[in-house]
Formats: structure tokens, sequence, C-alpha cells
């Protein structure tokens, strides 16, 4: 069949509004995941035992399980108990709540790493628990763990490519739909594989410029 | 919910779940020769190795696994390749998870400290033998753990292999939910199912780092 490459301009739409979602997807769910991540690191910490123990089944459930495998649950299995999301919302939600128990994961192991000395001071000087944690412990502890989280994000661009499968019109599908009218696979999925790899060298120049200027102002 | 039905589906999954072992077990063989080769590359002498290396991890860490995926099996008998649904997820599967497994090992082996491959070359052996008598036993340590996440998220990721329509755990429980409309239970099941399978990689692992650790 042989390659040709010239099967592509057509599609350039295509491809460009299919990149657009999925940044908007990957932003969308990356906010989320670092917003649950912080909330549920702190449950887990600090929470009552009477909360803290469903949401570590909670965390393991998700851990334990492929996320396409939750996309399908949220997508699909929510619609049998009346929820009925549109595929953007189901594919937030789902990536958003997977990379959060990731996220968690990493804020509490470094809201654990500051020093206890801290959380002393702090409540020496009369801070209540709620303020030590938000004034002292988790403005260093976010500090600590912006790089893995950085990582996290970056995962969470490429695994966004999996909502395609509840049919979310990102990149991924935005390829098959140009595929299903051209019969171009490898064409169309190099494009695809190519614009994910420029979003994603773009995160990593943006990740490390952030590095340096959190390691800068320490 | 409703447990006759997942009585009756239950055979049905037992099978697509040793689908999904058969998948996780020839992908981790792979991604550990591909993490071994691209270390091998990534801190060999040779400029254009080094250079191949760093750009196999790159292309395949700056990628999404689906995609390299489609492109294999969609795309792949237009270059002449042309794999069963199966072996196109063992290989794009392994050769993706071996981008990470040779950062895992590169990192492990490149944090043994510098000293010892010193003192190994000073006491006259070559930088070969420095490498398997000195620093791979020290960096192999080091490994388990990481390299066990890099399995633990191997398994989950062998999910990307529905969409290719291999009868694994995620295809089938997709097939069931659209015959069924019970999407709560098969999910259930499913989830279940890669919960023990991870559970038990999880321990195989836990008991060979502890094996490693001792000595």
């Amino acid at each position: 069949m042989g390659l040709d490459f010239s099967v592509i301009p057509p599609y350039w739409d295509v491809l460009l509004l299919g990149m657009a979602w999925t940044v908007a997807l990957s932003v969308a769910a990356g906010a989320l995941s670092f917003v649950a991540g912080i909330a549920l690191a702190v449950i887990a910490l600090y929470g009552p035992a009477i909360i803290r123990w469903p949401f570590r089944v909670f965390e393991w459930l998700f851990l334990g399980t492929p996320l396409l495998l939750q996309l399908f649950l949220i997508y699909f299995g929510l619609i049998q108990i009346g929820i009925d999301l549109p595929a953007f919302v189901a594919g937030v939600i789902g990536l958003g709540l997977h990379f959060a128990v990731y996220n968690s994961e990493l804020i509490q192991s470094s809201i654990l790493a500051v020093d206890k000395g801290q959380d002393e001071a702090a409540r020496t000087i009369g801070l209540s628990r709620f303020q030590a944690l938000r004034h002292v412990i988790v403005p260093q502890a976010v500090r600590a763990v912006i790089p893995p989280i950085g990582n996290n994000m970056i995962a969470l661009l490429k695994d966004s490519a999996l909502v395609s499968v509840i049919g979310v019109a990102e990149l991924t599908l935005g390829a098959q739909q140009a595929i299903s009218r051209t019969y171009r696979p490898f064409e169309f999925y190099l494009a695809a594989a190519v614009l994910y790899y420029l979003i994603n060298l773009v995160m990593e120049a943006v990740q490390r410029r952030i590095e340096r200027r959190i390691s800068v102002s320490r | 919910m409703d447990f006759a039905l997942i009585k009756q589906v239950f055979p049905f999954f037992i099978e697509a779940a040793w689908v999904t072992i058969q998948l996780s077990v020839l992908t981790t063989i792979l991604g550990l020769i591909m993490g071994a080769l691209g270390t091998s590359a990534r801190l060999s002498r040779s400029s254009i190795l080094r250079f191949i290396g760093a750009a196999y991890v790159s292309v395949f860490r700056g990628t999404p696994a689906l995609i390299q995926l489609f492109l294999l099996y969609f795309g792949g008998p237009q270059i002449g390749i042309q794999l069963s649904a199966f072996w196109a997820g063992v290989i794009g599967l392994g050769l993706n998870i071996g981008a990470y497994m040779t950062e895992t090992m590169r990192g492990a082996i490149i944090s043994v400290d510098k000293g010892q491959t010193e003192a190994a070359r000073a006491i006259g052996l070559s930088r070969w033998q420095t490498m398997r008598q000195v620093v791979l036993p020290q960096a192999m340590r080091l490994m388990v753990r990481p390299l066990g996440v890099n399995i633990n998220a191997l398994i989950k990721g062998t999910a990307l292999v529905a969409p290719i329509s291999v009868v694994e755990l995620t295809y089938t429980a997709q097939r069931y939910i659209g015959s069924t409309y019970r999407p709560f239970e098969m999910f259930l099941l499913a989830g279940v199912l890669y919960l023990i399978i991870i559970l038990a990689v999880g321990r195989l692992i836990g008991w060979i780092d502890r094996r490693v650790q001792i000595e």
C-alpha cells in the first residue's frame, strides 16, 4: 500500500481541533486531579477513621484497576443508576479521579516528609491544627511535590487518548475519523503521535521551568 | 446487583483473566529485554548508540501507548507488518514499557556510588567486569521495587488492547456490558480479577525484593 503523507493536509483542521480538545481535557482533568488529590491526601492523613477507611478502599480500587475500565464504569455504568454524563465530563471525571489518587499518594508522602518540628512550632505559637496545615505544612509539602506531580500531569496528557474510546472527539478520535474516511491508519496515527509528542515537549519544558523557579526561591 | 448473572458469565471472565495474565507475562519479558538493551545503549561509549537509546525513550514515553498500539496494529500492514491483535498488543506494550524500564534501570545503575566503579577499575577489572561483578549486583537491589511499579502499571496497561479486540478482561467486561446492560456487575467482576492479579504480582515482587536485599 505504501505511505502517502499528502493525505494529511486536508485533515489538518480535524487534527488541530482534536488537539485543542486534548489540551482542554487534560487541563480540566489535571486541575481536578490536583485539587482532589490534595483533598484525598488530607482526608487520608487527618480525617476521622470512619471516613479514612472508605477512602483507603477507594484509593486502593483506583490504583489496582485499569483507567480504561474506570472510564467505562463512569460513562456506561453510571447510566445504570440514572446518571447520564456527557462523554467529555465523564472523561474529565475519570481521568481526574484516577490521577487524583496518584497525586494523593505523592502529597501524603511529602506531607509526612515535612519536618515534625514545623508542626510543633506552628502549634506552639497558637495556630490551630487546620491553620498549621494550611499555612505551614501544606505550602512546604506542595513545593516538594511539584516535580513528581508534573510527571503525573504528563502521564495524564498521554492517557487522555483513552477517552477516545468513550467517544470524546480529542486528538486520537480525530485521527480515527480521518482514517475512517481515507483508510490511511499509518499516516494519521503517526501525525497524532507527532502532535502528542509536541504537546509533551512543551509540557516538559514548562515543568523544567517551574522546577527551576522553585529551586531558586528556596 | 445481579449475582446470578455474575455466576453465569464468571467462566468467561476467568478465561479472559488468563489472557490478561499471558499478555502481562510476555509484555514484562519483552519490556525487561528492551529495558536492558535501552540501558546498554544509553550508557554505551558510542554516541550513536546513546542517541538511539535516548530517542527510543523519548519517543515511546512522549506519546500515548494507545497511539503506539494503534499505529502498530492498524498502521503496520501498510508498511508490511501484519500481526495478530494479541502479538501487536505484546509488542506494542512491550516496546512502550521498555522505555520506562530503561529509565528505571539506568537510574538504578547511575545511583550506585561512583567510588565503586573507580575502586573496581583501580584493582584492574575491565569495564565489563566492573559492570557485571560490582555495579550490576548493587543496582539490581535498587531496581526491584521501581521495576515492580512499572510492572503494576503494565498489568493495568494491558487493558489498552481491548480497543484492538483482544479478548482480555476489559474487552470481555465491555462485551458483556453490551449484551447485559449491567455495567456495574461486569465492572465489578473484571475489577476484582485485576485486583487479584495485581495483589499476587505485588506479593511476588515483595518476595523477590526481600530476597535480593538480604545478604
